[in-house]
């Protein structure tokens, strides 16, 4: 609405059709939704606040975790993050193969996270520190993987719009979508820097 | 694991409740019905302009209209229930066991709670907002219009599973809230309690993303002219319900998804051993859980602000009190959840804290019942049907409001708590408010929807069978609660008791008039449409943008954008001497009807059957293809199309027709 101006007349329509400028809707509606998404985290963090301490006789944090590994996991979400970044520049300059090969790159960032993450995993399950062994580590594995598994979707939605981008070429709607990835991929990464110091760090100390 | 438990999972004839008389009596009556009704359908060759009209329709309007439907037919169902714990209440006396055993009964009061809440009260007030919204703020859809068919068959898809449980296994046995450690695995080891997770997980969705569409929409589209402070208060109450959508559902789809790992995989969130608390359930589903009731109640004090105004052929008093009234009690509703637990354990201070927040909720609320009855004063009342709904809402839902301002008083509760004091108090509020909005709205609007008012006579018994049969039910469960008498309690000893539980059944068999008669009045009115057709547009001298276009709205609703100087924008382009134009026209730009929205919930509501009953491979194949199928749509390209200027003249000049011959 902010882009029609009141008829001069007083009268009480507008004669031509307004121009909503196209993809406005959906950039607000995708941050809501992100807020909506970020709430389900802001639950899952609430419940490792409460449970997190709760480790039944179990291991704990400190037997647990490999500080180095998360590490190494944390830099390569955070590299996906600027390589999505140099993404969205391409964008701008209208070079669709660029934007192509910076998507793929950080496609490949994306995986080796998820892959770091599934060997965690399967380490913790297999040394008997599964999600059940007590409710800290219920806790645990259900922020962590919920975390992994909005990165495994993101991953998804990337490689549908490399096709997409290909198919399509760099049209306002792509350029929309691209956009609503970016938010997405850059808000997993606000979340996994609070899980990595309220999960792993805090603990740690 | 032997074949047939893969491909059937936990699903076996023994699911078929065979020896449940009522429950087949049930699915005789309601596949001979159904029968019926698709024979019908076919015979009058109605599947197709169902299909295209109405199921694809991105159209806010259909979507709103089918939105009520979906919540009178879930209506029958929630009250059948009510019916039947009235009729056990009452038998279950002296030694007798009444006619419902645990077993069937726990399942009916939990039935009953979560149909009335999340598929009668929830698509009532999400069709109100979604029919009545956009042509308030003159838009010509939501912001979204396929997510808004997706949303609304989610939703349906919801009610499906819920209802499935009726014939296929079982429902919960927990109460609507489902506190582990009972429905945990270990209390809970069949099906009812995920039918209860995956039917609300699956109309959560839904909500969800309706909530998100409709915010939009109302931030981003409302014609050239009208400020925050010129929208009209029903769309201010639904821009605030629907951010209490977005900002409390999730929480909801966070805590199932944390039982529902509980009882698939064996964690350990809310199991009372390995850690575990239990506590952390109720505390998180009643943080979605009390915003959730100012969801269903703040769209209804929009209903009545509007209808209000409107009957009295005033502007609404006290305007912008109202519009903060709203959002205070917006942002206060997130801070009063632990008035639902006073008595398990949070000490006297937390208690003191949240009693004083519940009090301080009363504030706002009254401010606005004051206004309602400022703009009665003075005014020229017209008594038709909207207006003695609202009538009924304020002294019943003032008297509600009372109770449980009482309630909030953390030593009253530790007597009043679990009683059916409580059961009366919050049906007090619910069917006082929410219910009699739902009437006055449907009452109001209906012209609007299809062109033809509401007959009055039926109306008006619907009117008092509610009302009467409201205080005839409730009130005696008042004075049982202050007796001392618990909730969803199935048999009785004291023999004084009994004659308080036949009153209220005599109060049910009211509400029952009330209910059969309002489906009269729909079916009478359509029989006498042709002497309740109403040409204007306008039956009632209506004072916001919806009664400026004609009943029923073209689908792009107005041929030219409005514009808005003032609050109550219709009354002002009256009083102005406004003149509709009549030529001038240009294309509108419109979205296409889609399929996409019926088959990703259908494939969704399949992915819940399946994880219900352990079949897994379904629950696999219906998850890959939901996913794909909505990749598959993110290619179609053919999404909108111009509806051509001379169509909008054709439809335009036959209207112009209409309105010289009034």
């Amino acid at each position: 609405m902010s882009t029609v101006t009141l008829p001069e007349d007083g009268s009480f329509h507008l004669t031509e059709e307004p121009h909503h400028p196209e993809g406005g809707n959906t950039m607000l509606g995708f941050w809501i939704y992100l807020m909506s998404d970020c709430l389900i985290f802001a639950v899952l963090f609430a419940t490792y606040a409460v449970l997190g301490g709760s480790y039944a006789a179990g291991p704990d944090p400190k037997e647990l975790f490999d500080l180095d590994l998360i590490a190494v996991n944390t830099a390569m979400l955070l590299f996906s993050s600027i390589t999505y970044g140099f993404a969205m520049l391409a964008m701008q300059k209208h070079n669709s193969n660029q934007v192509i090969g910076w998507l793929l790159v950080t496609a490949v960032f994306g995986a080796a996270f998820l892959g770091i993450e599934l060997y965690e995993f399967h380490h913790l399950i297999h040394e008997g520190a599964g999600p059940q062994r007590s409710a800290f580590l219920s806790a645990f594995f259900l922020l962590v993987g919920t975390h992994g598994l909005h990165v495994t979707f993101g991953m998804i939605w990337l490689f549908t719009l490399v096709i997409q981008t290909r198919k399509f070429g760099l049209t306002s709607a792509m350029q929309r979508r691209l956009s609503c990835l970016s938010l997405f991929w850059h808000f997993l990464d606000v979340i996994w820097i609070g899980v990595f110091s309220f999960v792993y760090l805090v603990r740690m100390i | 694991m032997s074949l047939t438990e893969f491909i059937f999972g936990r699903l076996t004839w023994a699911a078929i409740p065979i020896h449940e008389p009522i429950l087949i009596g049930t699915f005789i009556g309601v596949a001979v019905i159904g029968l019926a009704v698709l024979s019908a359908m076919t015979y009058y060759r109605l599947w197709g302009p169902l299909w295209f009209n109405w199921v694809i329709s991105i159209d806010h309007k259909k979507i709103g209209v089918m939105y009520m439907v979906l919540g009178i037919i879930m209506l029958l169902r929630g009250f059948a229930d009510a019916l039947m714990m009235r009729l056990q209440q009452v038998l279950a006396f002296g030694g007798s066991d009444g006619y419902l055993n645990s077993h069937h009964y726990d399942q009916i009061f939990t039935a009953h709670g979560v149909i009335m809440i999340f598929f009668v009260a929830m698509p009532f007030v999400t069709g109100l907002m979604n029919f009545v919204m956009p042509l308030q703020i003159g838009a010509r859809d939501v912001a979204f219009p396929f997510l808004n068919n997706f949303s609304f068959w989610m939703t349906v898809g919801g009610a499906i599973l819920t209802m499935l449980s009726l014939f296929i296994g079982e429902y919960a046995q927990t109460g609507w809230l489902a506190f582990p450690p009972l429905s945990g695995i270990g209390a809970s080891p069949s099906v009812g309690v995920d039918y209860y997770i995956w039917g609300l997980q699956v109309a959560g969705v839904g909500t969800t993303l309706s909530g998100i569409n409709l915010m939009v929409t109302i931030i981003k589209m409302r014609c050239p002219g009208m400020t925050m402070m010129k929208m009209p208060i029903f769309t201010w109450t639904a821009l605030c319900t629907n951010v209490l959508i977005v900002a409390s559902f999730p929480v909801l789809t966070a805590v199932l998804l944390l039982l529902t790992l509980d009882r698939y995989i064996g964690t350990n969130f809310f199991t009372a051993d390995l850690g575990g608390n239990p506590m952390l359930y109720v505390n998180l589903i009643w943080i979605w859980g009390h915003p959730e009731v100012y969801i269903l109640i703040l769209p209804l004090f929009g209903v009545f602000s509007e209808v209000v105004a409107t009957f009295s052929g005033k502007r609404l008093f006290g305007y912008t009190s109202m519009v903060y009234a709203t959002i205070v009690i917006t942002i206060l509703s997130y801070v009063v959840w632990l008035h639902h637990f006073f008595t398990m354990g949070s000490g006297a201070s937390v208690n003191s804290f949240f009693g004083i927040t519940t009090m301080i909720i009363s504030i706002p609320t009254g401010a606005k019942i004051f206004n309602w009855l400022f703009t009665m004063y003075k005014g020229r009342i017209k008594f038709e049907l909207p207006m003695l709904w609202t009538l009924a809402f304020l002294i019943t839902f003032t008297v509600g409001g009372m109770t449980g301002v009482l309630l909030a008083v953390p030593p009253a509760d530790f007597v009043l708590h679990n009683s059916l004091f409580l059961i009366a108090h919050f049906h007090n509020v619910i069917i006082g408010g929410v219910v009699f909005g739902v009437f006055a709205g449907i009452n109001y609007w209906f012209p609007k929807a299809f062109g033809f008012r509401l007959d009055p006579f039926w109306g008006k018994v619907s009117f008092w069978g509610w009302v009467l049969g409201y205080w005839v039910a409730f009130t005696p469960l008042y004075i049982l609660g202050l007796m001392g008498v618990t909730r969803r309690t199935r048999v009785f000893d004291d023999p004084d008791l009994r004659i308080w539980f036949i009153i209220a059944a005599l109060g049910a068999v009211l509400v029952a008039i009330g209910i059969g008669a309002f489906i009269l009045q729909i079916v009478v009115s359509i029989l006498r449409r042709d002497q309740l057709r109403d040409v204007t547009g306008d039956p009632w001298g209506g004072r916001t943008l919806e009664w400026s276009t004609s009943s029923p709205p073209p689908n792009y609703n107005f041929a030219f954008t409005p514009v808005a100087y003032d609050l109550d924008t219709w009354a002002d382009m009256k009083a102005r001497q406004y003149e509709r134009p009549v030529s001038g026209y240009v294309p509108i730009h419109m979205p296409k009807g889609t399929e996409a929205g019926i088959i990703l919930s259908a494939f969704a509501t399949a992915c819940g059957f399946a994880l219900i009953w352990y079949i897994w491979w379904l629950a696999a194949l219906s998850f890959v293809a939901m996913i794909g199928y909505a990749i598959y749509h993110t290619f179609n390209r053919d999404r909108d199309y111009y509806i051509p200027a001379e169509t909008v003249a054709e439809t335009e000049n036959a209207r112009t027709k209409q309105l010289a011959e009034i």
